[in-house]
C-alpha cells in the first residue's frame, strides 16, 4: 500500500458527531481507487486526514508505511500528487512556470531547477497533452486546459500516488473522457491514484475499487458491482435509483424519477 | 535577463546620481563630485553628511517596503496590501505624533515612539489575528489590522486635535514621511536591522510561489504553511516598522513596485523579491530627489512625489490589462 488509513476517525472542533468515523482504506501502486458518497458523506475530510492536512482524533495514515504525521511536507509531495478541487492563484503564472512549481518540493530554497527537473516539468506536460500550452497564461486557459495542467504539476512532483478531489466535475462529456483515459493509462504505468468523485457512472467504469461513504461511515467498499447496488445506493442517496449493467460488465446508476418503478438488477 | 539587471542598475546609478547632484542648496557638478572625493572641499559637508546618507537610506527603505509589500501580497493573496497594513501604519502614527505632543526632549523620542507603536499595533494585530488553534488567517489578520489601524488613528486624531499649532505641523509632516532626517547614524541602524527580515524573506521565495496558489495546494506542494506564515508576516512587518521608525510612512513605492515588476517578469518570487528591491529603491531614491527640487526652497514630502509619479504608471498599466 502506498496510502493507507486504519480506522480514521476525525471530529471537527464541536462537532457532535465525527466527520470520519472509523474509516480504513488503501491504495496500491498501479490502483484506481474511486472514493464517493452523498454531500457532506466525509469524503474531502477523510482524504485530509489521509494526508496528514488534519490530524485524526482517532486512527493512523501511513504514506508508503511511514506515518504521515512524522512527515515533513516536502518529503509527503515527492510521494503524493494532489489536485484539489477548487484552485485559485492569486497572480496568473504561465503554464510552464506553474507546472514547474511541482519541482518544488525536490528542490531546496535557493537551488535553481536542474536539467531533471525540466525533464520531469517537459515529461509532464508531453503527458498531458500540454506541451503546446506551455507559454500560455494560465488565466486564459479553458476548464479542460486547466484541469490537465494541474494534473501536469502534480505529475512533476514525480509521485507514487495522485489524489484527485472531483477532477471531472466542471467537464464536459469529451474532456471528462479524455482526463479519465488519462489517468486509467497513468494508473495503468503504476502510479496508485485515489479519486474524488460525484460521477458513479464514470467510477464504475474505470475504478478498480469503489469506497462509498456515507455520514463519515463506510457503506461499502469493493469492486464497482458490490459497492453500486440499488438498495445501498437508495438509502445512502436517500433518492430511488436503478442500477443496470452497461455492455462491459461495470453497474450503471440511473436515479428515479417520482413514480418511476426501476429495472434494473 | 541580464539586459534587464542592466537596465535596473541603469536606473538605480541614475537615482543615485539625482539624488547626489540634486538638492535644496543648488551646487555645481563639479562641487559635489571634489566634495565627494575629498573631505575638506567647501560641499563636502553637504554632500557627504546629507546627500549621500539620504541616498543610501532611501534606497534600502525604498527596497525594503518593495520587498515587504510583495511578501504580503502573496501571502495574504491580495493585490492591494502594502507594508503598512498589519496595524503598522497606525501604530507608528500613534506613537509619533503621542511623542510630539508629550515633547518628549530628545531626539531620537519620535522615531523610538514611532517604532515602539508600530511593534504594539504589531502584536494586537497578530493576537487577533490567530485562531483558537493557532492557526494565522490572513483574512482575519486584514481586518484585525483594518481596525487597529483605525482605532489608533482615532487617538491620534484626538492627539492632534488637542495640541498646539507648532505640534500639529510637525506631527502632519512627519506622518507624511519623507528622508528629510537621514543622517549616518539612523542609516547604520537600519542596515543593521534590516538584513535579517530580508534574508528571511529571500529564503522564503519559493514558499511565496505556493502561498499564492492557496493554502491548501501550497501544503501539497511541500510548503510548511503556519510556519512560512508566521516567519513571512513577522519579517515583513518589522522590516516596515524599523523604515517607518526611520523616515515616516512612504506610501506607493510597497504597493505598486511589486505589481511593477510582475508585469514585466512574472510573479515567481526568486526573481520578484531582488528586483523589487533594487526597482524600489531607485524608485524612491530617484522620487526624493525630485521632491527636492521641484519646489526649491520648499521640499515636497517625498510620498507626494511617489504618488503623483507612480499613480497615474499604474493607471495605465491598469488599463492596459484591463485592454487586453
Amino acid at each position: 500500500m502506498i496510502l493507507e488509513g486504519r480506522e480514521l476517525t476525525v471530529r471537527y472542533p464541536g462537532a457532535g458527531r465525527p466527520a470520519v468515523d472509523g474509516v480504513s482504506l488503501g491504495v496500491a501502486a498501479g490502483e484506481l481507487v474511486a472514493l464517493v458518497g452523498p454531500n457532506g458523506s466525509g469524503k474531502s475530510t477523510l482524504v485530509r486526514a489521509l494526508l496528514g492536512a488534519i490530524r485524526p482524533e482517532r486512527g493512523e495514515a501511513t504514506v508508503a508505511g511511514r506515518p504521515v504525521a512524522t512527515l515533513a511536507r516536502a518529503e509527503l509531495a515527492r510521494q503524493v500528487g494532489v489536485v484539489v478541487q477548487r484552485e485559485e492563484p492569486a497572480f496568473v503564472l504561465r503554464v510552464a512556470e506553474f507546472v514547474e512549481l511541482g519541482r518544488y518540493p525536490h528542490l531546496g530554497a535557493l537551488t535553481p531547477p536542474g536539467a531533471d527537473d525540466r525533464r520531469a516539468v517537459q515529461e509532464a506536460l508531453q503527458r498531458t497533452d500540454a506541451w503546446d500550452l506551455r507559454d500560455r497564461p494560465i488565466d486564459t486557459l479553458s476548464g479542460g486546459e486547466w484541469q490537465r495542467v494541474r494534473l501536469a504539476r502534480a505529475l512533476a512532483q514525480r509521485p507514487r500516488l495522485l489524489v484527485l478531489d472531483e477532477p471531472t466535475a466542471a467537464l464536459d462529456v469529451r474532456h471528462a473522457m479524455e482526463l479519465l483515459e488519462l489517468v486509467r493509462g497513468l494508473t495503468a504505468e503504476g502510479l496508485g491514484t485515489l479519486m474524488i468523485t460525484h460521477e458513479l457512472n464514470l467510477a464504475a467504469r474505470y475504478a478498480e475499487r469503489m469506497v462509498l461513504l456515507d455520514q463519515g461511515r463506510v457503506a461499502a467498499q469493493g469492486r464497482p458491482t458490490e459497492v453500486l447496488t440499488q438498495p445501498v445506493l437508495t438509502r445512502v442517496f436517500g433518492w430511488p435509483v436503478a442500477v443496470t449493467t452497461w455492455c462491459d460488465g461495470s453497474p450503471q446508476v440511473v436515479p428515479l424519477k417520482p413514480g418511476e418503478v426501476g429495472t434494473g438488477n | 535577463m541580464s539586459r534587464r539587471w542592466g537596465l535596473l542598475v541603469l536606473l538605480t546609478a541614475l537615482a543615485a546620481a539625482a539624488g547626489l547632484f540634486l538638492g535644496a542648496e543648488p551646487l555645481p557638478a563639479g562641487a559635489v563630485w571634489r566634495g565627494l572625493v575629498d573631505p575638506a572641499a567647501p560641499g563636502a559637508l553637504i554632500v557627504r553628511d546629507l546627500r549621500l546618507p539620504r541616498v543610501l537610506l532611501g534606497f534600502v527603505i525604498g527596497g525594503s517596503l518593495a520587498v515587504s509589500g510583495a511578501s504580503l501580497q502573496a501571502l495574504l493573496r491580495n493585490p492591494l496590501a502594502d507594508p503598512y497594513l498589519l496595524g503598522l501604519s497606525g501604530g507608528a502614527g500613534l506613537g509619533a505624533v503621542g511623542a510630539i505632543a508629550l515633547r518628549l526632549p530628545v531626539a531620537w523620542a519620535v522615531p523610538a515612539a514611532a517604532f515602539a507603536g508600530a511593534l504594539a499595533a504589531l502584536g494586537l494585530v497578530y493576537a487577533l489575528g490567530r485562531s483558537a488553534s493557532g492557526r494565522l488567517d490572513p483574512r482575519v489578520l486584514l481586518l484585525a489590522g483594518v481596525v487597529t489601524s483605525s482605532f489608533a488613528a482615532a487617538v491620534m486624531s484626538a492627539l492632534m486635535v488637542l495640541s498646539d499649532a507648532a505640534e500639529l505641523r510637525n506631527a502632519f509632516l512627519w506622518l507624511l514621511g519623507g528622508l528629510g532626517r537621514a543622517a549616518w547614524g539612523p542609516l547604520g541602524l537600519f542596515l543593521l536591522w534590516a538584513p535579517l527580515p530580508l534574508a528571511v524573506l529571500f529564503l522564503s521565495s519559493r514558499s511565496l510561489d505556493l502561498l499564492a496558489l492557496g493554502e491548501e495546494t501550497a501544503g501539497y506542494l511541500g510548503a510548511e504553511v503556519e510556519r512560512v506564515k508566521r516567519r513571512v508576516v513577522l519579517s515583513a512587518a518589522l522590516l516596515t516598522a524599523a523604515a517607518v521608525a526611520v523616515c515616516g510612512m512612504i506610501g506607493f513605492v510597497g504597493l505598486v513596485v511589486p505589481h511593477l515588476v510582475r508585469r514585466l517578469l512574472g510573479p515567481l518570487h526568486a526573481r520578484l523579491l531582488p528586483v523589487s528591491f533594487v526597482l524600489g529603491g531607485a524608485l524612491l531614491v530617484g522620487a526624493d530627489a525630485l521632491a527636492r527640487v521641484v519646489a526649491r526652497p520648499v521640499e515636497l514630502p517625498v510620498g507626494v512625489v511617489t504618488a503623483l509619479v507612480g499613480v497615474p504608471v499604474f493607471a495605465f498599466l491598469l488599463r492596459r490589462e484591463a485592454g487586453r
